[in-house]
């Protein structure tokens, strides 16, 4: 034999193949149960396998997943963001002000995105600046975005948007492909590319495993969460254009309690909600599937109220299910 | 006299081990009412672990404890209470939002008929506690009211509201003032009146011959001695702490010391630390000792960004850096590895390379773009040279023991070609193996010329493995001590204050 001292100990990169791993991600759990609900709803319904009710039923799901996606980097990261849907109604009211003195498309869209990142950075600022944390400070915010809406709009409501407006909302890029779809496949891309192939990415996973080690590790952890809040304030702009444009007219009331399904939407798409872990296919799934419940119980003529009961049971029973499969394998295992 | 009387408390050949650590071999304690027993050894001595036998926290594996002769077995915490031991510990978990007589009787707390608390007569008992104890305030009041030292008086009174025959005072100075301490002086001779045996652990030499009838001292887990204070001198006693036969080889050094690679000048922290100067040459390994508390840590982490020093200037190859965050201390080539390993060193949740490579990204990425291939490469390169124990490396690095975490630590820092690297307390906690790699691993690093500042406790490791050694204590750099001058002794003497022995001749 020789010196064993030279001889190092090799380590493999990987336990297990990527193709194992991916077979037993939430995001393949996730995805049979998406397909499962499509085969289901295509056997109940007969108008659901039909191009143009698709094509509509994908409104369901764009506008929340585009915030979802800038959502699941902040909770992946540790923090959340509860007043997304306060800075649309803010930017929705802020558009219909400035659409009343004539402002053209190209104006309303930069005001729509400028609301959206100034509230991003107003969460940003207390929570990263302050140090406060972000439940609190976004509960509050929640309050004060809508609040300014509803002193500029009180029981009114804008109207009178330029016609190409209706664009984002309304408008299809080819056949059955609307804007809003093409902008969702675009975000999800942007978001999937930022959090898996990136520095940033990485930093934000780090952050969130364990924010006091990231910063130990060089990290600037209050610049990304920064970063992050703006992002949120951000798609929530670009939501609010998309959702205004697609109704047409702003009231105060406009995309009320959506921030809840957003967060739904991303911890049935498998993000941790103590941060840490997650991925943006999962979350691509979650909208899909979130999608397709909604529709097909829509098209059985299911009223709003038991609908939203499906989906509380669909994100507990996802959740809970492999939790329960592992306790019971556990509990066989002994003796 | 008293000390003809039989022992209150009397442990008799304790052993306890812990896997990988025999952190107690066949120790024993006598306690005696109405007397103050020192217990002195280094840190790692098994003082704490003692404390816990004694309060029931751990059982030991061999040995017996007698009360008034009698042999008893602790189940639990709340047996050794039964028993009338009572600890007051460092850090007593009180509660701030309850008032100063919920705290003392909570768990216990007197009830009425009904079963609720009966709160006039808990107010009542904890009057004659604390009136007993001197301490000047209200039991009404919120306990976030009061300063650090009355809440330090009401762990007391805690502590005694079980009636207690025995009591534990774990380092009860460490927090205080000169004024708090005389206070707490008072207090000792108060319960020592009530004939209450103590057992009083310090690290502080003049506390220990102003407060103390015995001493007992403990060295690697093992009984050294015991006896009356009034037939010892502090030079004894501090031989016989530190007297050892060294049992772990360190690695042979050639010191090749050359130009100076880091200087600070002035480094100051309003509460931490103030006046640090010194100076650190490239492939020189420079120790800082001290006692917990002395600064140290808090002083590396103001190096390493984490904290801001309100006074201070920091030169590195000679021109001044300014510091504001562990990320412009990395881009500088300053690099630390915490104490707190599980906290503020590994990440927890992500797999071993991606820890490796966390502070490196910007090398092994494109633009800011992820290349994997690259990351695996550095991240095995510096696992393999570390001899990491691991499955793979994708595996999380929360699964790997404590010796290999921080030798991904350790890599991640080195994989960043640093100049200087700070290590706190490199080996706390991990086994002999593990130890003797990190010393071979640094004494390799010095080789090759990195500059490295070691924290740590150890007296055979600071003496073992540094070049030279800075001795701090209540936050000021006290001697600076290298070759014939670096002694246990002289460690220890610096570390606690004491003056030496010419000093004391000439007085």
């Amino acid at each position: 034999m020789t010196d064993a001292t030279s001889q190092t100990r090799h380590i493999p990169d990987r336990l297990h193949s990527r193709l194992y791993a991916t077979l037993r991600s939430w995001e393949a759990l996730l995805l049979a149960v998406a397909v499962a609900i499509f085969i289901v709803n295509s056997f109940t319904s007969p108008y659901f396998l039909n191009a143009w009710n698709l094509s509509d039923a994908t409104f369901n799901f764009t506008e929340k997943a585009m915030i979802a996606f800038a959502m699941a980097l902040l909770i992946i990261a540790g923090e959340i963001d509860l007043s997304v849907a306060s800075i649309i109604a803010l930017a929705s009211t802020a558009m219909g002000f400035a659409a009343q003195y004539g402002a053209g498309t190209p104006e309303l869209v930069i005001i729509g995105l400028t609301v959206g990142l100034l509230c991003g950075a107003f969460n940003a600022f207390f929570v990263t600046v302050l140090g406060l944390p972000s439940i609190v400070v976004t509960i509050g915010t929640m309050s004060l975005f809508r609040g300014i809406s509803f002193i500029i709009l009180g029981d009114g409501a804008y109207r009178g948007y330029p016609a190409d407006f209706a664009w984002f909302g309304q408008g299809y890029v080819f056949w059955v492909i609307t804007v809003e779809m093409v902008l969702f496949v675009i975000i999800a891309v942007i978001y999937g590319v930022l959090l898996h192939k990136t520095n940033f990415g990485r930093a934000v996973y780090a952050i969130g495993n364990n924010p006091t080690g990231a910063l130990f590790s060089g990290i600037r952890v209050q610049r990304v969460k920064f970063i992050l809040f703006l992002l949120t304030g951000l798609m929530s702009g670009v939501a609010a254009i998309c959702l205004t444009s697609r109704l047409g007219s702003t009231r105060p009331s406009i995309a009320t309690g959506m921030e809840l399904e957003v967060v739904t939407m991303v911890v049935l798409g498998g993000v941790n909600i103590l941060g840490g872990s997650g991925s943006i296919p999962g979350v691509v799934i979650a909208a899909f599937v979130m999608g397709l419940v909604t529709f097909g119980l829509g098209l059985l003529n299911v009223p709003g109220i038991v609908m939203s009961i499906f989906i509380g049971l669909l994100l507990i029973g996802v959740i809970a299910l492999p939790r329960l499969w592992t306790m019971i394998a556990a509990r066989r295992a002994k003796p | 006299m008293t000390e003809r009387a039989p022992p209150v408390v009397s442990m008799d050949a304790i052993t306890k081990t812990f896997p990988g650590v025999k952190a107690l071999d066949q120790v024993r304690l006598d306690l005696y009412a109405g007397q103050v027993t020192a217990l002195v050894g280094e840190n790692g001595a098994g003082k704490s672990t003692t404390v816990k036998i004694l309060t029931g926290i751990y059982q030991p594996d061999g040995g017996t404890i007698r009360i008034d002769g009698a042999p008893i077995k602790f189940a639990n915490a709340n047996a050794a209470g039964a028993a009338g031991i009572t600890a007051i510990h460092q850090e007593t978990v009180l509660f701030d939002e309850l008032s100063v007589a919920e705290n003392i009787f909570i768990g216990h707390a007197p009830r009425t008929r009904l079963g609720l608390i009966d709160t006039a007569e808990m107010h009542r008992a904890a009057v004659r506690l604390l009136d007993s104890i001197g301490a000047p305030f209200d039991p009404r009041t919120r306990l976030r009211d009061l300063g650090i030292a009355n809440k330090h008086l009401v762990a007391i009174a805690r502590a005694l509201s079980v009636d207690a025959r025995v009591v534990i005072m774990d380092e009860p100075t460490a927090a205080l003032s000169h004024k708090e301490i005389a206070e707490l002086y008072e207090l000792v001779e108060t319960l020592k009146a009530q004939g209450k045996a103590i057992l009083f652990i310090s690290h502080k030499f003049d506390e220990i011959f102003h407060i103390a009838d015995r001493y007992a001292v403990f060295r690697d887990g093992a009984f050294v001695g015991a006896g009356m204070i009034a037939d010892i001198d502090e030079d004894a006693l501090v031989k016989m702490m530190v007297g050892r036969t060294v049992d772990h080889i360190f690695p042979e050094r050639q010191p090749n010391v050359a130009e100076d690679v880091l200087q600070v000048v002035g480094y100051a922290h309003p509460t931490e630390f103030a006046d640090i100067n010194f100076t650190l040459k490239r492939g020189e390994i420079l120790g800082f000792y001290g006692l917990v508390g002395a600064g140290r840590s808090e002083f590396m982490q103001s190096l390493f960004g984490i904290t801001k020093p309100s006074k201070g200037v920091c030169k590195i190859n000679g021109q001044i850096k300014v510091i504001r965050s562990p990320a412009d201390a990395v881009a500088n080539g300053i690099v630390y590895v915490p104490e707190d390993r599980g906290k503020q060193g590994a990440v927890i949740g992500l797999p071993i390379f991606q820890n490796i490579t966390l502070p490196s990204l910007g090398r092994t990425s494109r633009s800011g773009f992820l290349q994997l291939a690259e990351e695996f490469k550095l991240a095995r390169d510096y696992a393999e040279r570390l001899d990491l124990r691991a499955a793979s490396l994708d595996q999380d690095v929360g699964n790997l023991s404590g010796g290999n975490q921080q030798k991904v630590v350790i890599a991640k820092w080195l994989a960043t070609q640093p100049q200087v690297i700070i290590l706190d307390e490199p080996t706390k906690g991990i086994d002999i193996g593990s130890k003797a790699a990190v010393h071979d691993f640094m004494a390799e690093l010095a080789a090759q010329g990195l500059s490295v500042i070691m924290v740590s406790s150890e007296i055979p490791e600071v003496i073992g493995m540094s070049d030279r050694v800075i001795v701090m204590r209540d936050g000021r750099i006290e001697a600076e001590l290298a070759d014939d001058a670096l002694t246990p002794e002289t460690l220890v003497r610096h570390a606690a204050g004491i003056t030496t022995p010419a000093q004391m001749e000439e007085a």
